[in-house]
C-alpha cells in the first residue's frame, strides 16, 4: 500500500521532468550565466597572466620594474598577433578611459623593433605608462573577481587611492533611472487600480452573459500582438496622430499646439497603463467574483449608505485581489522593455531599455548583468514588503 | 419613525403589488398583505413561488412592477433600503467576514452615528439576547453555523428595528438546532414585541411559529391565516396538499346544500363538506387527514367502505397504513398506537370510515 503510493507519487513527480528540465535550460542556466558574469570577468585575468603576476608584488606607487614593462609588451605584442587586443583594450578602458588607445597605439609602436630599454619605449609611445595610475587600472582589470560592475550599476567609482566614492552628479545615470522607473511603474500601477476596479467590479456584478462579453473585451487585446498594439499608440498618438487631429479638428488645440504625447514619458505611461490593464482587472475580478453581492445589501438594509458601505465592507474584501492585481502591474511595468523602447523616445526610457542598450550596443555584459541583479532585487525587496503588509499566501491571481 | 405612526394601520400593507422581472412572467401577482403591530407573520411556498421577491420590495431591494407597499401606513416606493428602518437577516447570514462579530454588530450603530460608548454597551446587550456572551472578538468564519445565525439575528436587532424581515434564516441549520432556533426567535419577537416577516419553505416551522401564515404558490397567495385554521379549515386545494398530510379524492358534485354535499368518485358517494358555493356536476377534490380516518364498527362514520389493507407500517407512536378507496390507491391512514389495533394484518379486508366534517370539499385544481 504504503509502496505503491509511493510509486503514484514517483510517477506524478516524473510527469512534470519535462518541464523541470525546459525550465532548467531555457531560464535558470541563462540566468546564472548572466549573474555570474555581473562579478566574474577572467578575460583580461587570462590575456595577461605574466604581466598581472608581476604587478602582484608591485607597491602601487613606484613606476614598475623594466621586466614588467617587457613582459606586458610582449603579451600586447602575442594578443595583436592573434587579432584579440582590441577586446582586451575596450575591456580596460571601461576601468580607466583612455586605455584603450593608449594600448592600441603603444601595441602599434612595439610590433616592429626590439627596443634597449621596454621602459622607455612604452613610456615615449605614450606616456601614460609612466603613471602609476595607468598600472593601478591595469591591475584592477585584471582581477577574475570584480564589484565594478556593480560599483558602476550604482553611479560609484574607486578614487586614486582606492576608496568608493560617489560620481558627480553631472555623471550619475543609472540610479536615477531606477528612481525614475520606479516611479512610473508605480504611477502606472496606481492609474490601473483606478481604472481597472470599476471594470472589474461590473464584471464581477452582471448576469453571466454581460460578464462574459466584457471579459471578453478585457482579453481581446491578448489577441493581437503587443508590437502592433504599441505602434499603434504611435498612431494615434503622434503630432500629426489621430488624437492630436481630433483635438485640433473640434478646436481644443490651435495647429501649432498641438501636444507631445509620444515619443516621450507621457508615451510610455499611456501605452504601457494600457497593456497592463488587464493584469490588474483579472485578479481583482477573481477576488471579486467571491465576494457575496448580498454584503452590500446587508449594508443598506443596516443603515448604509452606499459609500459607507462600499468603504467598510466591499472595499476591505476586495484587497486581497488588488494586492495581486497592482504587485502583478507594479513588477511586470519595473522590467517592461518593449514599449518604452518604441514609445518613449529620450525621455520615456525605463531601465530595461539601459540594460538592452549594454547587452546590445556598448556590449558591456557585465554592466548589464550587475543592472540585471539590481533590477531582481529591488523586486524582491517589494515582493518581501508586500509579504509583510499583505501576506503572499492571502493574495488571489485568479 | 414613530412620530408617523398611524394606529389605525397595520404596520405593512401590501396592496395589489404585482411584479415581473423579464416583464413577461409574473412573479408575484395582486398580491393583498396586511400585516399587524407585534405579528410573527409568514410566508410559506415551495421553492420559486415568489416569497423572497416579496421581502425583497418590502426590504427595497427590488421595485414592485404595480401596485402599493406602505410601512406605519407610508408608501415606501421611493424610499432606499437604508432609510426604511428594517433589520433584516439574509438567508446566508451575510455577516461581514472583514469585521469581528463585534463590529459587525456596532457597525448599524455607527452608520447612525451611535457615540462608542453607548455602542459597546448594546451590543453587548444584544449578544447576550441570542446567547453569545462575550464572543466580540471572533470572526464570523471561526463561528459554528447556528453561531453565525444568532450572530445575523443579533445584527438585526441591535439597532432595535420595530420591523425585521428573516429569509429562512435557519434553511442551512441542522434540524436539532433549527428548532432550537425556532424557539428563540419566537421568544425575542415576543419579548421586543416586533413586527417579523418571515419567510420559509418549511411547513412545520411556519406552523410553529407564526401568528398567521400566508401560502404562496406561484406568486399567489392561496390563503393567509393562523396555522390551527390552516390545518383545519383549508380552502384551496393546494393548502390542503401543502400542509401536513391530505388524502385527495376527485369526484363530481351530485347534489349540494348548505353544509353538505354528495360526491360522486370512482369508488362511491362520499358525503362531504364544501367549502365553497359548489354546484351538480362541477370537479371537486376532496381533502381527509390521515388522522381523521378510522377503522369502524359498521355505521360508526357518514363515510364507510370495505377495502383491503395493502401495506401496515409501525411507526412508533401510530400505525400507518396504506389503502385504496375511491379511486385513490395511495389513501394513507393514521391510526394511534393504542391497544387493539395490533390485531390488523396486511391483506385483511377492513372496513374504514371518516365524517362529513373531516371531508372538506375543495375546488379541483388539477
Ligand atoms: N433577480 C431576479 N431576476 C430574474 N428573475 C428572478 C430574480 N429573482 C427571482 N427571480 C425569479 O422569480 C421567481 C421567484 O423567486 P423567489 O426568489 O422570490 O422565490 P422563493 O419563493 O424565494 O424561492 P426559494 O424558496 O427557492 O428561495 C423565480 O422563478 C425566480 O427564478
Ligand atoms: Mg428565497
Amino acid at each position: 500500500m504504503a509502496q505503491s503510493l509511493r510509486g503514484a507519487r514517483i510517477r506524478a513527480a516524473a510527469l512534470t521532468l519535462p518541464l523541470v528540465i525546459f525550465i532548467t535550460v531555457t531560464f535558470f542556466v541563462p540566468l546564472g550565466s548572466m549573474l555570474t558574469r555581473s562579478f566574474h570577468s577572467p578575460q583580461v585575468a587570462d590575456a595577461l597572466p605574466r604581466t598581472l603576476a608581476l604587478l602582484e608584488d608591485w607597491d602601487g606607487q613606484s613606476g614598475p620594474q623594466e621586466e614588467t614593462f617587457r613582459t606586458l609588451g610582449e603579451e600586447f605584442r602575442s594578443l595583436a598577433k592573434q587579432r584579440k587586443l582590441g577586446g582586451v583594450a575596450t575591456r580596460i578602458n571601461r576601468l580607466e578611459s583612455g586605455m584603450r588607445s593608449t594600448i592600441l597605439k603603444t601595441a602599434r609602436k612595439l610590433r616592429r623593433d626590439q627596443p634597449e630599454s621596454w621602459r622607455e619605449a612604452m613610456v615615449a609611445a605614450d606616456e601614460a605608462w609612466g603613471e602609476a595610475g595607468t598600472w593601478r587600472a591595469l591591475r584592477r582589470a585584471g582581477e577574475r573577481f570584480t564589484l565594478q560592475h556593480y560599483l558602476n550599476a550604482l553611479d560609484l567609482d574607486r578614487d586614486d587611492a582606492g576608496r568608493i566614492v560617489t560620481q558627480p552628479p553631472e555623471r550619475r545615470i543609472y540610479l536615477p533611472l531606477l528612481w525614475r522607473t520606479l516611479v512610473v511603474s508605480l504611477a502606472i500601477t496606481v492609474i490601473c487600480l483606478v481604472l481597472g476596479y470599476p471594470v472589474a467590479y461590473l464584471i464581477a456584478n452582471s448576469s453571466p452573459a454581460r460578464s462574459n462579453l466584457l471579459l471578453l473585451l478585457v482579453l481581446l487585446p491578448f489577441w493581437t500582438s503587443l508590437l502592433v498594439r504599441t505602434t499603434s499608440w504611435i498612431v494615434l498618438l503622434q503630432n500629426q496622430g489621430v488624437v492630436n487631429d481630433l483635438l485640433v479638428a473640434i478646436g481644443i488645440l490651435g495647429d501649432d499646439g498641438r501636444i507631445a504625447m509620444v515619443y516621450n514619458m507621457t508615451g510610455t505611461l499611456i501605452a504601457m497603463t494600457q497593456i497592463l490593464l488587464p493584469f490588474m482587472i483579472l485578479p481583482l475580478f477573481a477576488v471579486m467574483r467571491t465576494v457575496s453581492p448580498q454584503h452590500l445589501r446587508a449594508a443598506s438594509s443596516l443603515g448604509a449608505t452606499f459609500r459607507q458601505g462600499f468603504l467598510r465592507v466591499y472595499w476591505p474584501q476586495t484587497l486581497p485581489g488588488v494586492a495581486a492585481g497592482s504587485l502583478l502591474v507594479f513588477i511586470l511595468s519595473i522590467g517592461y522593455y518593449i514599449t518604452p523602447a518604441l514609445v518613449g523616445g529620450r525621455t520615456g526610457q525605463l531601465i530595461s531599455n539601459m540594460i538592452a542598450y549594454h547587452m546590445q550596443q556598448s556590449l558591456n555584459w557585465g554592466l548589464a548583468a550587475a543592472l540585471g541583479v539590481i533590477l531582481l532585487a529591488t523586486v524582491g525587496l517589494f515582493y518581501f514588503v508586500y509579504d509583510r503588509l499583505v501576506g503572499i499566501e492571502g493574495m488571489r491571481f485568479s | 419613525m414613530t412620530s408617523t405612526v398611524k394606529k389605525d394601520e397595520a404596520h405593512v400593507v401590501f396592496r395589489g403589488v404585482d411584479k415581473t422581472y423579464d416583464g413577461k412572467t409574473m412573479v408575484v401577482r395582486d398580491l393583498d398583505l396586511h400585516v399587524e403591530r407585534g405579528e410573527f407573520f409568514t410566508l410559506l411556498g415551495p421553492s420559486g413561488s415568489g416569497k423572497t421577491t416579496c421581502l425583497m420590495m418590502l426590504a427595497g431591494f427590488e421595485a414592485s412592477t404595480s401596485g402599493e407597499i406602505t410601512i406605519d401606513g407610508r408608501p415606501v416606493h421611493n424610499l432606499p433600503p437604508r432609510k426604511r428602518g428594517i433589520g433584516m437577516v439574509f438567508q446566508n447570514y451575510a455577516l461581514f467576514p472583514n469585521m469581528t462579530v463585534g463590529q459587525n454588530l456596532s457597525f448599524p450603530l455607527e452608520v447612525r452615528g451611535i457615540p462608542a460608548s453607548d455602542r459597546a454597551e448594546r451590543v453587548r446587550r444584544t449578544l447576550a439576547m441570542v446567547r453569545l456572551e462575550g464572543m466580540e472578538n471572533r470572526r464570523p468564519g471561526e463561528l459554528s453555523g447556528g453561531q453565525q445565525q444568532r450572530v445575523a439575528i443579533a445584527r438585526a436587532l441591535v439597532f432595535e428595528p420595530s420591523l425585521v424581515l428573516m429569509d429562512e434564516p435557519l434553511g442551512a441549520l441542522d434540524r436539532r438546532l433549527r428548532e432550537e432556533l425556532q424557539f428563540e426567535i419566537r421568544n425575542i419577537q415576543q419579548e421586543l414585541g416586533l413586527t417579523v416577516v418571515y419567510v420559509t419553505h418549511d411547513q412545520q416551522e411556519a406552523m410553529a411559529m407564526s401568528t398567521r401564515v400566508a401560502v404562496f404558490h406561484r406568486g399567489q397567495v392561496q390563503q393567509i391565516a393562523t396555522p390551527e385554521v390552516l390545518y383545519e379549515e383549508p380552502e384551496r386545494e393546494f393548502v390542503a396538499r401543502f400542509i401536513g398530510d391530505n388524502n385527495i379524492l376527485r369526484g363530481h358534485v351530485l347534489s349540494a346544500d348548505e353544509g353538505q354535499c354528495i360526491v360522486d368518485t370512482p369508488g362511491g358517494e362520499v358525503k362531504a363538506f364544501p367549502v365553497y358555493r359548489c354546484r351538480p356536476g362541477e370537479k371537486v377534490a376532496l381533502a381527509i387527514r390521515p388522522e381523521r380516518v378510522g377503522l369502524a364498527q359498521p355505521r360508526t362514520y357518514s363515510n364507510e367502505f370495505e377495502v383491503d389493507l395493502r401495506d401496515i407500517l409501525f411507526v412508533g407512536d401510530h400505525l400507518r397504513m396504506r389503502v385504496k378507496v375511491c379511486g385513490n390507491s395511495n389513501f394513507i391512514i393514521k391510526l394511534p398506537n393504542i391497544a387493539g389495533h395490533g390485531a390488523v394484518l396486511k391483506g385483511d379486508r377492513v372496513r374504514i370510515g371518516w365524517g362529513i366534517m373531516d371531508c372538506r370539499a375543495l375546488p379541483d385544481e388539477e
